[in-house]
């Protein structure tokens, strides 16, 4: 290895603590590198997850967060996506289990920044499908729009997210019950749409390649009560499917 | 482009800046925020590209590492490059990744020969990938490294005349460095290789404060005065050159920078009429 590249290699070491070696290291300002990947680290985390911020305080955050980039600290410069595996991290930390839901909330900031950034396609229109007769309907095949995502929590972690979000409180008559919603954005907003298990259910069939038809039968299995026609367009209303 | 004054683009500003009427005004992005596949920034980056002339300022490409720049990142800056079309591209000399990590932040290495051939081919293999010229900025120093073979000003020139490069001369990061390293700015400037030097920076630091007398090149302020001097300093020696105002930490309304950005230009409008 040359030089300059036994430099870089102690240089990293030394910022992620292994600092005995490395001679610069023990300048004062050795500390100001440190302190500015870091703090770059967590201004990152804590703009992708306004709303574990909101839930935990930021002083709580920073110190967590701070360890998750100790841990898994960046490998890709584009810091606006940095910290996927964040809500893992979470749900895996300790001093969090206080909090059960506050990986769920952390996956679905995940979601709302995935479908931030996703690629443009035009959103499939109720009006484009409505001409279709029942066969040409039944045998339509649905594609996900490139932003539009699932959520499923066993927790109202939907509910929790929404309120938090915002900076608000959570309701005091929150339900204690699973929550399912999806991620959309239309002309260029994100929304997060609470679904029921049923909507949740008919779009993940009818985005796994299952015809319309197939995906409806699916969804009346598990959920045999539910109105297919509403389902869709509350689906097609979200922007969960692409032209 | 035309030497005139420019700001470096917050989004919060984007709707005072469409709806702005300053003369001859652009604009500066770091390209990493707007590598993404679609979506609102994406979209707004191509709203100001139809609007301003677009200055890509990168923070990543870890052109002084012992190791050619990634070519995943190369081809995002080059896919940027090709929808915006911008007058300037420029990147720091400095590195950031090195094996598979990737730190925020521009860190220092000694200048040696072999750090310059490094260097040197980075920015030619960058330069060709890029279908373009780039400009390198000259970086802030906290630390003392041993091992220098070169003086910066030295060692700029020549990556200057091996790779055909240009310079990014942050009149603040001259501020910043030589206070830190207890040189003279000016003898800097005066041995700068001010004829690459394709646009200039100026922009706040901050006193450290962790107790050492360092400087920080901290974007969170006005530009200071010693630097407003070295850049008069510079302008009577150099000629205009397209200037930006970089903030970053504790940013004020448009208006506010506008009126900082109104100070280079009437700098660069005098200097230019009596050049």
């Amino acid at each position: 290895m040359n030089r300059l590249a036994c430099f870089q290699n102690d240089f990293t070491n030394a910022l992620y603590g292994d600092a005995a070696d490395f001679k610069p290291a023990h300048q004062a300002a050795f500390a100001i590198y440190r302190n500015t990947a870091m703090r770059a680290c967590l201004d990152a985390l804590e703009a992708n997850y306004p709303a574990v911020v909101c839930l935990v305080g930021r002083e709580w955050f920073r110190a967590a967060a701070a360890i998750h980039v100790t841990e898994s600290p960046p490998r890709d410069p584009r810091l606006t996506t940095y910290g996927d595996d964040f809500a893992g991290f979470l749900g895996a930390f300790p001093p969090a289990s206080e909090l059960p839901y506050l990986a769920d909330v952390a996956r679905l900031d995940r979601l709302w920044t995935e479908g931030f950034v996703a690629a443009d396609a035009d959103v499939l229109d109720a009006s484009m499908i409505a001409s279709l007769g029942p066969d040409a309907l039944g045998a339509l095949r649905l594609h996900r729009h490139p932003a539009a995502r699932t959520f499923a929590s066993s927790l109202p972690a939907v509910s929790i997210w929404q309120a938090s979000r915002n900076g608000m409180a959570v309701s005091a008559d929150l339900v204690w019950r699973a929550e399912f919603a999806i991620v959309t954005r239309i002309d260029h907003e994100v929304s997060v749409t609470p679904v029921d298990a049923a909507a949740w259910r008919l779009f993940q069939a009818s985005t796994e390649g299952a015809s319309l038809a197939d995906a409806a039968l699916s969804t009346l299995e598990t959920h045999p009560d539910t109105r297919i026609d509403l389902l869709l367009a509350s689906l097609l209303q979200a922007g969960a499917f692409a032209t | 482009m035309s030497p005139a004054a420019g700001i470096g683009f917050k989004p919060q500003h984007f709707d005072a800046a469409m709806s702005g009427t300053s003369d001859a005004l652009w604009l500066e992005v770091h390209p990493e925020n707007y590598m993404v596949d679609g979506g609102p920034r994406l979209a707004m980056l191509d709203a100001l590209a139809g609007r301003f002339p677009l200055s890509l300022h990168g923070v990543s490409l870890s052109l002084a590492a012992a190791a050619l720049p990634n070519a995943a990142q190369l081809q995002r800056l080059r896919r940027l490059i090709d929808r915006v079309d911008p007058v300037l591209v420029s990147e720091h000399m400095a590195w950031s990744s090195w094996a598979g990590r990737y730190v925020p932040d521009l860190l220092p290495f000694p200048r040696t020969h072999e750090a310059l051939a490094q260097l040197v081919r980075n920015v030619v293999h960058a330069q060709e990938r890029l279908g373009r010229r780039i400009s390198l900025e000259n970086p802030s120093h906290y630390l003392v490294l041993e091992g220098h073979e070169w003086s910066e000003t030295d060692f700029l020139g020549e990556l200057v005349r091996r790779s055909g490069c240009g310079l990014l001369l942050d009149v603040n990061n001259v501020y910043v460095s030589t206070h830190n390293l207890g040189e003279d700015p000016l003898v800097y400037l005066d041995t700068f290789p001010l004829h690459a030097v394709t646009e200039i920076h100026l922009a706040g630091h901050a006193p450290d404060d962790t107790g050492t007398a360092l400087l920080i090149d901290s974007h969170d302020a006005p530009v200071a005065d010693p630097v407003w001097s070295l850049y008069r300093h510079v302008l009577s020696r150099a000629g205009v050159r397209p200037t930006l105002i970089e903030r970053d930490g504790d940013v004020p309304s448009f208006t506010t920078l506008l009126a900082e950005r109104e100070r280079a230009h009437a700098l660069l409008n005098s200097e230019g009429l009596t050049a």
